[in-house]
Formats: structure tokens, sequence, C-alpha cells
């Protein structure tokens, strides 16, 4: 078991290697010289001159790209060239939030999506069912900046019980966190929760026509230990491997929802430097998001073999 | 008497605190886009100037009716040969570190300016050779040749003061803690979230402000901004859409400003970029330049594209500027005109590409242009190009017309020496023209503003029959506030000056 892990563990390396040959690659495809666009309105020649030098934008893209991943072993993932501030830096200071909203929207989308597919396999065909599905259609149909947007209206507008945007740190004050991450949170939940509904409902259809679910209740077993412990326990296993799929994808950012209620996350950060052409700041945040998912994976691969005598041999 | 003295104490405690409570005010500003490097040297943007407004003092200013004024500096003369400026500084005035600043921190700052690598102020300074320290307070700016725009200069960025004890320690990372002797002191920023600056209590000019903090959040939607403020979680917003205006108006709670912007919006079009600049209809004959403008209805492109929230121009400065050419007026639009030129030309319906950004605003302006010189006989093809894109054709020429705006400088010059002049870098249109060249350079080197207006007037006889740029309008700059906010001012540089206001 720990060559296989050794085995793992030396793949990083080479996975993310052609992850920052593909980041690196695939940025130079972008139109238009970052030097000019960097230049601010003005384009002052010798700043454009200047900023090409800096960024070595005068050299062969493989020497840029060896200027940059020289860096990137240092632990240096350059600086932003819009505001100087180290990419290390801006990421840091964007991950908790990032990781905050995924983790609530992951919890609100639980909380809709597998009751509610549960319920909806239950009444098959019948009301509840009915009204799951077309609380699943509204929730896949329904656009982020849409629902943001009217739920600002609404809820802090209107109401003004919630803030309309913005973030405040929850060391800084964990109750004004909450109701800045509630909204957001809620609109990246809402589109997950159908998709978990959809999955969960499938699956619970399956399993409860599944030989071991009529033994159970044939057993004499209360009907909720049977849905809960028996069949609910059986079908979530599709369920939650694409809620951790989901759950990577909120942590790379959401550019809509964060941009609607002014959440200072990975996404907001990656689209402003992909228009500002700010190269330092995509590559690194694209790189740690990439390594993150290796890293996320490689834990998934232990926690099988942990888990699995099977793939012990 | 104890219990009678420590009431009086308690009570005079709960009145001191509650009125400390009381006048520690926020101010918060919610901005269209994230600012650059808060560094004066180095920065780009516009909207980096509305921060530096309450962060950094300047040389000089402009008021409400672009006037130069003093700021730091309280009076200038200069030298019979107009070839250098003689200022004198005020006094009394300290950087938010505590240094003093004085004749010398004017010559390191312009010197800053100079040299620094990457530096963006070097073109606005590039006539000047050298800075000299008189006394403690007074300063001489020498100048290779006459340069009249030098003022304008130096009550923007370049006029900015830095601490030099803190720019020399700070080197090229000055921005990310920058110390300058405005009004208030930075305290900290969280990129695309919030900057936010804290009253400086020795600012020399402290009795007109009325804040204990400011905080400038960037929200990029327009419709979020307004929620916002809406939802009270703002004072004041800038760049508001103008369909949002009637919802504001019937509340209030808010009020709205508006002025006119030093800027333009106007439509380049290729005459000698490149290549391309042949095949191109407009590019090649001034009559179907002359066409197509004839055949655009100013006043209509700004009903649909603007709801009305702009004034209409042909120059590069609005017609309400002292510097507007008035010989060369607003041409009425005119369809058989257009065609009858275009039939002279020989090409009845030209067909050419109008490259936009993928802006709103840009891309309406363009839709509309579309459908008014489709009247005279055009095939106007639109290209929108996210604005990175846009702007690399722009540079290389890749482009028959090109939709495109300017933020525009206080002096005349700043909106046309870059885009008018031969080979200059934002002369898009690749336009080239000594007669012209001769005479912007002449208006740099004239101070007496009715010798200037008459250079101008040539100026815009030749261009505004070139044509290198069609110039539309100017956009009403539109802020929408809480009416608990008063002394608010607006300036047509787009720039927020918070002295003098104060919320209630």
């Amino acid at each position: 078991m720990q060559r296989e892990l050794l085995r793992r563990l030396a793949s990083i390396i080479p996975t993310l290697f052609c992850v920052s040959i593909l980041i690196f690659g695939l940025q130079q495809l972008l139109p238009g010289d970052p030097a000019v666009m960097l230049a601010g309105e003005d384009r002052d020649p010798s700043v454009i001159a200047y900023l090409h030098q800096k960024l070595h934008l005068d050299q062969p893209v493989a020497v840029r790209y060896l200027y940059w991943i020289a860096g990137v072993a240092h632990g240096d993932l350059g600086e932003s060239v819009r505001t100087q501030e180290p990419v290390l830096q801006l990421i840091l200071q964007k991950l908790p939030v990032t990781i905050e909203l995924a983790f609530l929207a992951m919890a609100i989308a639980i909380a809709i999506g597998i009751p509610a597919g549960v319920l909806a396999a239950l009444s098959k065909d019948g009301p509840w069912d009915l009204f799951a599905n077309a609380l699943a259609l509204w929730g896949l149909s329904t656009p982020n900046f849409w629902l943001g947007i009217m739920m600002i209206l609404l809820f802090s507008v209107h109401l003004g019980w919630l803030p309309a945007s913005g973030y405040v740190s929850p060391l800084e004050d964990l109750r004004a966190n909450l109701a800045a991450m509630i909204m957001p949170a809620f609109v990246l939940g809402n589109a997950i929760a159908a998709v978990l509904m959809r999955h969960t409902r499938s699956a619970m259809l399956q399993v409860l026509n599944a030989d071991y679910v009529r033994t159970a209740r044939a057993k004499g077993l209360p009907p909720w230990t049977v849905i809960v412990h028996h069949a609910l326990r059986n079908a979530l296993t599709p369920v939650i491997t694409l809620g951790a799929l989901e759950f990577g994808t909120l942590l790379s950012g959401s550019v809509l929802t964060e941009q609607v209620f002014s959440i200072p996350g990975f996404g907001k950060l990656v689209v402003d430097a992909v228009f500002n052409r700010d190269y330092a700041v995509i590559q690194g945040v694209v790189l740690f998001t990439a390594s993150a998912y290796v890293l996320l994976n490689l834990l998934a691969d232990i926690a099988y073999l942990l888990l699995n005598p099977r793939l012990r041999s | 008497m104890p219990i009678r003295r420590i009431s009086q104490i308690l009570v005079v405690l709960f009145i001191s605190l509650f009125s400390s409570i009381a006048s520690a005010q926020t101010l918060r500003i919610g901005l269209a886009e994230d600012p650059d490097v808060l560094d004066p040297t180095l920065a780009r943007t516009f909207v980096g100037r509305i921060v530096f407004a309450s962060l950094c003092d300047k040389l000089f200013d402009i008021d409400e009716h672009l006037n130069i004024i003093g700021q730091l500096a309280t009076s200038w003369q200069w030298a019979p040969d107009n070839k250098s400026l003689t200022i004198k500084l005020r006094k009394g005035v300290l950087f938010q570190d505590g240094e003093k600043f004085d004749a010398a921190a004017v010559k390191f700052n312009i010197e800053r300016h100079k040299t620094m690598p990457g530096s963006n102020r070097r073109g606005e300074l590039a006539p000047v050779t050298s800075v000299d320290v008189m006394d403690p307070y007074t300063v001489r700016i020498n100048l290779s040749e006459p340069f009249a725009p030098l003022l304008a200069a130096l009550a923007d960025r370049a006029g900015m003061m830095v601490s030099p004890k803190a720019a020399l320690k700070e080197g090229d990372k000055f921005g990310n803690h920058p110390v300058c002797s405005g009004p208030f002191k930075f305290s900290e920023r969280v990129a695309q979230d919030r900057i936010v600056l804290d009253r400086f209590p020795d600012y020399w000019n402290k009795a007109a402000i009325h804040f204990d903090k400011i905080i400038f959040m960037p929200i990029p939607d327009a419709a979020v901004r307004l929620a916002n403020l809406r939802a009270g979680q703002l004072d004041l917003i800038e760049r508001v859409a103008a369909s949002d205006l009637p919802t504001i108006a019937s509340d209030a709670r808010f009020k709205i400003a508006r002025t006119t912007e030093i800027g333009y919006q106007g439509i380049t079009i290729n005459v000698g970029k490149s290549a391309q600049a042949k095949s191109n209809p407009l590019g090649r004959d001034p009559r179907v330049r002359e066409a197509f403008e004839l055949s655009l209805d100013r006043q209509g492109i700004v009903q649909v594209a603007m709801d009305g929230e702009a004034q209409v121009g042909n120059q590069w400065v609005s017609p309400n500027n002292p510097f507007y050419a008035k010989n060369v007026p607003i041409p009425q639009r005119n369809v058989e005109k257009a065609k009858a030129l275009l039939k002279a030309a020989g090409d009845e319906h030209p067909m050419f590409t109008l490259l936009t950004p993928t802006t709103s605003d840009a891309q309406k302006i363009a839709q509309v242009v579309q459908a008014m010189a489709k009247d005279a006989g055009f095939d106007v093809k639109i290209l929108a190009a996210e604005f990175a894109t846009s702007l690399n054709m722009a540079d290389t020429g890749q482009f028959d017309a090109y939709v495109l705006a300017w933020s525009g400088r206080a002096d005349p010059d700043g909106n046309l020496y870059s885009f008018d002049v031969c080979k200059q870098p934002l002369n898009y249109a690749g336009y080239c023209n000594p007669e012209v060249d001769a005479l912007i350079n002449e208006s740099r080197a004239t101070r007496d503003p009715t010798q200037r207006q008459k250079v101008f007037n040539a100026v815009a006889q030749h261009v505004l029959s070139d044509r290198p740029i069609i110039y539309l309008f100017h956009r009403h700059w539109l802020w929408a506030y809480s009416s608990k906010l008063s002394g608010f001012r607006t300036f047509p540089d787009g720039l927020i000056r918070v002295q003098g206001m104060s919320l209630h």
C-alpha cells in the first residue's frame, strides 16, 4: 500500500508540470499585447517598452515560461502588474472567501436537494414529485445573476433584512458575515440543489425497488428506517460523487454570483485579471486551483485505499 | 456630594462618548471599477484618480468650471519667455507620515515622475528639464520649450506629492502603502472589495473635512451599485446608469447630480494606420467620411444610446468649454447631401466594418450609427470585440472605424495632441497632417487664452474636415447619493472631492 501511495504522490509532479504548460500556453492565445492593456489610457510608448521588459514579453514564450516556473518552484507566483500586490497574497486573501461560499452553497444545496429528491421518489408521480420537479426545473433554469439581483431587490432594498453586497470576515463579525453570505450561497446552492434532487430521486427510485429494501420492509422495520438507513445510504453514492464535482467547481470561483454580490472571491479575481491581461494573476490562480484539484483527487484516492481493502492488494 | 460629582462626570462622559459616536462619520462610495496601483507615478486608470482625490493633494486643482486653482501651490508666476514656472508653496503642510512638505519634496516628486521606471507621468512632463529649489517654499520648474498644458498636468496625477521618505523606503512597492498629504491616509486595501482611508488629523485644510473614514467599494454592475445605495449600504455612487435615473428621482431619499464630462465619445476612422486604410472606403476618400458624418443624427444617438444623458458635440472639447472652436459648429444630419457626396465619390453603397468594444454603451452607439448610416446608403457591419482585443486591433490598424471613448483631460491638449499629431501613441486613425502638427505644437507654446483659442480654431478647421475622428457627444457624469449627504459638488473631470461634504 505504501508503494501505491508513493506512486500516486510521484504522479503529482508530472501532472502539475503538464498543467503549468497548459495554463501558460492557453494564456498566450489571449489576443492583444498585455503591455498595451496594462499601460492604461495614455499608452505611453516608454511605459509599454518598460512593461515588455519587466514581463519578459520581449523574450520567446519558452523563456518566459522558464522565468515563471522558476519563480513558482521558489514559491514566488509573481505580482499583479495592475495593483502590484503579490499573487500569493491575493490568493490567500480570496481563498477563505471562496471556501466559505462553497461550503455554505453546498450545505444549502444538500439541505434542499436531498430531502426533495427522497420525497419526490417516495411519491413518484404524486403531488410531492410534481412539486420537487417544478422546484428543480426552477433551480436549473434560473440564471444566477437574475436570481441574485431579484433577491437583492427583495431582501435588501425592499425589506432591508440583508446587506445588498460586500463581504465581512467571520473573524470580524460572524453575524454580519453570514448575513452577507446567505444570499450568494443560496443563489449558488439553488442550482446545485436542483441537480442533486434529480439524481437523488432517480437513485432512490432504483434502490427502492431493490431486493434488500423489500427484505427490510418484510422484516417489519419502520418505514423511515428503511428509507434512511437502507435505501438512502446506498442511493447517495452517485449523489456524493456528483456533489464532490460540483464542490470542486465552486472552489474555482463563481464569476457571476461573485460579481452580483461583490464577493471578493476567486472568480472575480480571475475574470478581472483576464480582462486586464494581468498574466501573473491568471497563471497563479489557475495553477493554485489546479493544484488543489490534483491534491483533492489524491486525497480521495488515499481514502479509497483506506476504506476499500480490495484496492490495497 | 461625591455621588452628585460622580453622576456629573458620568453625564459628561456619556455626552462626550455619544458625541464622538455621532461625529464618527464614514462615507461609503461605490465605484464602477477596482482602481489600479495607488502610486500617482505609476497609476493609469480613471477610477484610481477618484481615490487619489481624497488621498493625495496636488500642486494645482481644477474648480467646477475647469479653472486652474492652487492646492499645495499658493501662487505661481511664468517667466517672460514662458520657459519656467515659479511656484510658491503652502506652508505648514505635512505628509501623512509626519514629514514636512516643502520645495525639496516637490523637486523629489517631479524627478520621481520623470525617472521612475514605468512612470506614466513622463509624457505629461516631457518638456520639464529640471526643478530648482529657490527657498524652502519656492520651486522653479524649468522647461525646454513653452508648454501651456503644464498647469493642467500638475492639476492631475503629475502634480500629486508623495512623501519622499516613504517613497524611498517602499521603492516600486509604494502603491501598496501610499503616503501623501491629502485629507485621508491609506488604511487598508482588499483587492476588488474595498479601499479604506482614515482621516489625516494634521491635514492643512482639516476644517473642510467632515468624515473620519472613507470606504471605496468597487461594484462593477450599475444595478447592484444602485441596489446598495437604496439598501443604505453606500452613501454615494458614481457612473449611475442613465436608465436608472427615473427610479432614483422618484425616491426622496436620494439625489442625483450630473455634469458634462471633459472627455468625448467618437468614431475613429482608419485613414492611414495600416494598409487597410486603402481598402477602407472611409479611409481612402474624405467625401465618404463627410457623407458618413452627415448621415448621423447626434441628438438621436444620444437619445437612443445614452437615454439623453450626454451633450452632443463635434469636437475634442464640449461646446461649453472655453476652447470650443465656434467657427466649426455641429453639422446637422443631411441624408440627401450625404447621398450626393457618395455619388460624387463613385461609391453609393460603401461597406465597412465598425469595430466596437463589448461595453453596452459602445454597442448601442454602433447599432444606432449602423441604422442611421444605412439611410444614406452605407452598409455598416458591426464587429464587437472584448476591450483589450479591440484595442489591439486598433493599435495594429486592423479596423475601418472604431467606437472609442476618451475620459478627457482638463486642458484641450490632453484630448488632442496624442490623438491627432503624427505617430502619437493614441493616434489610432494614423492621421498625419504637418499643418495640424505645427498648429497643435503652437497651441502648446501659447499661454495667452485668446491667442490659443485662435490656434484651436485653425486646428478645428483642419481636423474636422479631415475627420480622423468623428466626435459624437460628451457623456454626463452621473452620481446618485443619499439625501443625508450635503456639500456634494460636481466637477467636469468626474472626480469626487470630499472637501465640504458631510452626512447628517
